[in-house]
């Protein structure tokens, strides 16, 4: 077992090694590096910024929720994380992992895919309000605009907001703006 | 089994290492090879001159920072709306004026909006205009001397931020109020705003020779919020445009309740319609307060004057010189792209950018196909005056700046990035990130008809983790991109001062043969001016004494003076003997309660020392001006108030 455990020990080092080894060498070619470049792009931002001093962002409520995998996971796969935890201010829907389940079978295999990824973030998008909007407030618009640019409207049942036919949950203060936690996906609609 | 999956997972650990490390060594070796690219091209040597002025805001610092580009360094900080200390701006005696205002002695401004004069729609260099927000004020900097030589206060305006940008030969500088006030103001409920409080669009005309402003018209528009605007050039000169917001004219909580329409407006208005209108006699001239300050550079001194009456435009009573362009979400940004035909709206709510038509908008008028109006205004028809959407470039959009060569570059505050698109087909080209949360961006002559595409300086407002930290405040950036190419690459990445609220930049030639070198002392008429050491003296006038001192390397003349008293103002009129350049000296005297002085060669200041105590006490040269810097100094004699010193001063020999 240790004998293993060294043996994953050791492949580390040598992949630090290797890594350091790099460091040595200057780029022969272009164009790797410009792929790098591009990945490097991709997980940069504030969204990769150590902070535990300060208000959870909306980001960083979601990471730390037990029942927003699905929605965590989705925000990476689309790389939205940055658009995230901005100063904002942010009002964010988050669908619990059972709203999700409650898609059809498959749905969200098939967005998580790469080359759904525009799809997506679009969804996600749909789920986000410039602003920080209180179940208060919420109840005195009859509609929002998202940031994917679409509208949702808001009905107000027993005198609580309800968003697209989502109701709320619970409302987490972020950082950043506000959660709203619903127990429905919004879907865009596809004309606006 | 678990002890394999553990090793596994170290495995891919190590793999990941192995790409995570390897990236970061690519990147370096990026930075390597490829970065020795980048720094060769932020790379200005020792004794070389950047290629480009940009001159960036301070924002809440109420100041303008002169940088070199590429190189991002810093040359000047430049005072216009705050006391600076270091150059006794606002604090001595001849620029104290400068920050006058209808209400009172006001040291601070917010200043956002930098703008170079310019001639025939091109960048001549001569003055940048900028703006104070809080207390309305337009200041105006000669580039000769790169200080602020007048600052004309806006009457029934709060908040003036669509500010302060120049027509194509600088016939006006604009100011547009942010907020809506009652015009005039008067105590009213807060609740009555809609319908009732009004938006002033200020145009302030340019004197062509010395640059002095004077308010020419008021536009007194229904009361939105003026965001920002930008005036049309080449074809649509003669055009001005502002974006607004709130107008649905909330009071509170705007943050929602100036979002619920879905589309605000872009105001159009043919400024040339408006003066013919005036010079002919047009308008309503009305009771305002507001200050007028001019700093002489003859006479080294500023003088305030208040303004008590402004000309205002009903623009009901001009038909055909206001119209509403329907523009979605709120829009910030109002930019005009270099040929003027396409008028950008950058809806901040919105995830489209909107292009409207020059051209589209004159035939819509023309056929006078309005959808409505808004207090008599003609909106109208957003479909008729659309040139194009660039669909869902990022979020947040906020600015747009132009190369000249076809392209836009928009920033996004949300998403933290600069968006390279082009216009006419709105493709998006090309994006980079912003770190982090990006506000104005610029190219220099960015707001003319002849940009130089071949940088991009993006203005973040949060830098979090970008810098060493220095406490929960830290520093906001510049960030430079280079544009020459078909993908845009960052460059460079550095701190400015106070909020780099936004910037504009020209080629250091046009700039750089006009700078001032030292003032000619025969050219001072400054009325406290000593010309030569012969000519010193110290006059007493009752309680008030008159220091009348000169200063060159090394030494002040007189050096040694008797006979002040206790509760004497005694002013030092300083002037500064040296005919060479970069040759300031300083001075200030213990206890004195301001800032020291620091005056250029030719060049006479002043400032007030109120002596409490008896005593012997030194003064001396602020300025390492010399080898024999740490001899420039001096002793004023301080007897009681009831005393009989006798007023004598020396240079060289005894008080007898």
């Amino acid at each position: 077992m240790d004998t293993i455990k060294r043996i994953g020990l050791v492949l580390a080092c040598i992949c630090l090694f290797f890594a350091c080894k790099n460091e040595n060498q200057e780029t022969q070619s272009t164009t790797p590096v410009e792929n790098t470049e591009e990945k490097v792009t991709e997980r940069s931002g504030q969204a990769f910024i150590q902070d535990d001093e300060g208000t959870p962002n909306c980001l960083q409520i979601a990471i730390g929720s037990p029942d927003h995998k699905t929605l965590v996971a989705a925000v990476q796969a689309a790389q939205v994380e940055n658009a995230l935890v901005n100063v904002g201010p942010l009002t964010v829907f988050a669908p619990t992992d059972a709203a999700f389940a409650a898609l059809p079978e498959g749905t969200i295999d098939n967005l998580l895919k790469s080359e759904n990824k525009n799809t997506l973030a679009n969804i996600l998008k749909y789920h986000v309000t410039p602003g920080n909007l209180s179940t208060t407030i919420l109840t005195k618009l009859p509609k929002l605009g998202q940031a994917n640019n679409q509208s949702v409207q808001v009905e107000v049942v027993d005198g609580k907001p309800v968003i697209g036919g989502a109701n709320i949950i619970a409302s987490i203060p972020a950082g950043n703006g506000i959660v709203h936690v619903i127990d429905k996906v919004l879907l865009p609609p596809t004309e606006d | 089994m678990k002890h394999i999956i553990k090793s596994v997972a170290a495995f891919i650990t190590g793999l990941v290492v192995l790409t995570g490390c390897n990236n970061s060594n690519q990147s370096n070796s990026k930075s390597g090879a490829l970065a020795s690219n980048v720094a060769e091209k932020v790379y200005v040597a020792p004794g070389e001159h950047d290629e480009f002025y940009a001159f960036i805001s301070g924002g809440f610092s109420g100041q303008l920072s002169v940088y070199g580009l590429p190189s991002g360094r810093l040359f000047k900080v430049i005072p216009v709306f705050s006391q600076d200390a270091e150059k006794a701006w606002g604090y001595n005696e001849e620029t104290k004026p400068m920050l006058e205002t209808s209400h009172g002695f006001v040291p601070w401004d917010d200043a956002h909006h930098p703008d170079i004069s310019q001639t025939a729609g091109e960048i001549d260099g001569r003055w940048v205009f900028i703006n104070g927000n809080n207390t309305p004020r337009i200041a105006k900097v000669d580039l000769s001397t790169f200080e602020t030589t007048e600052i004309i206060e806006i009457p029934n305006s709060a908040g003036n931020h669509s500010s302060s940008f120049v027509t194509e030969n600088t016939e006006y500088v604009v100011a547009g109020t942010r907020f809506s006030v009652p015009i005039p103001q008067r105590d009213m409920p807060i609740k009555d705003y809609k319908g009732n409080f009004k938006g002033s669009l200020t145009f302030i005309s340019v004197e062509p020779e010395h640059g002095h402003m004077d308010i020419k018209f008021q536009l007194i528009m229904p009361g939105f919020d003026y965001d920002l605007s930008h005036p049309g050039r080449g074809k649509s000169h003669g055009w001005f445009f502002f974006t607004t917001y709130n107008t649905e004219e909330a009071s509170t909580l705007l943050e929602v309740n100036a979002s619920q329409n879905d589309k605000d407006f872009i105001a159009a208005v043919n400024w040339k319609k408006i003066e013919e209108y005036v010079n002919n006699g047009g308008g309503t001239m009305m009771p305002a307060n507001y200050a007028h300050n001019v700093y002489d550079e003859s006479t080294h001194m500023a003088t305030s004057t208040l303004k008590k009456e402004v000309l205002t435009v009903n623009p009901l009573e001009v038909p055909g010189a206001v119209f509403l362009l329907p523009t979605p979400k709120s829009p910030h940004g109002c930019d005009v792209d270099p040929t003027g035909e396409y008028i950008v709206g950058n809806g901040k709510l919105s995830a489209n950018l909107t292009v409207h038509s020059f051209t589209k908008m004159l035939d819509a008028i023309e056929k006078e196909k309005f959808a409505g109006d808004a207090y008599g205004i003609p909106i109208l028809n957003f479909e008729d005056v659309l040139a194009g959407s660039v669909e869902q470039p990022g979020l947040g959009p906020l600015h747009t700046e132009f190369d000249g060569k076809g392209n836009a570059y928009t920033t996004f505050f949300i998403s933290s990035e600069v968006v390279k698109w082009k216009l006419g087909t709105w493709e998006v080209l090309d994006r980079q990130p912003c770190y982090y949360s990006v506000g104005h961006l610029m190219i220099p002559g960015g707001n003319s008809q002849k940009p130089w595409g071949k940088y991009v300086v993006a203005m973040n407002k949060i830098t979090k983790d970008r810098y060493l930290p220095t406490g929960p405040e830290v520093t906001q950036s510049a960030q430079l991109y280079d544009i020459s190419g078909e993908k845009m690459e960052l460059l460079l990445d550095f701190p400015t001062i106070g909020e780099p609220h936004y910037a504009a930049g020209c080629p250091a030639d046009l700039i750089k043969p006009r700078s001032k070198k030292l003032f000619p002392l025969e050219e001072n008429n400054h009325p406290y001016a000593t010309k030569s050491e012969a000519d010193t003296k110290v006059v007493r006038d009752g309680n008030i004494v008159h220091v009348y001192m000169t200063m060159i390397r090394s030494h002040f003349s007189p050096d040694n003076i008797e006979g002040v008293k206790v509760g004497d103002k005694v002013y030092f009129h300083v002037t500064n003997l040296e005919q060479d350049y970069d040759v300031p000296h300083g001075v200030s005297m213990i206890g004195a309660n301001t800032s020291e002085l620091l005056i250029m060669p030719g060049q006479t200041e002043t400032f007030l020392w109120e002596p409490k105590q008896e005593g012997v006490w030194p003064f001396y040269c602020t300025d390492f001006c010399s080898a024999l810097h740490q001899e420039m100094q001096g002793y004023v004699r301080v007897s009681a108030a009831n005393a009989n010193t006798p007023l004598k001063w020396s240079l060289g020999e005894d008080i007898e």
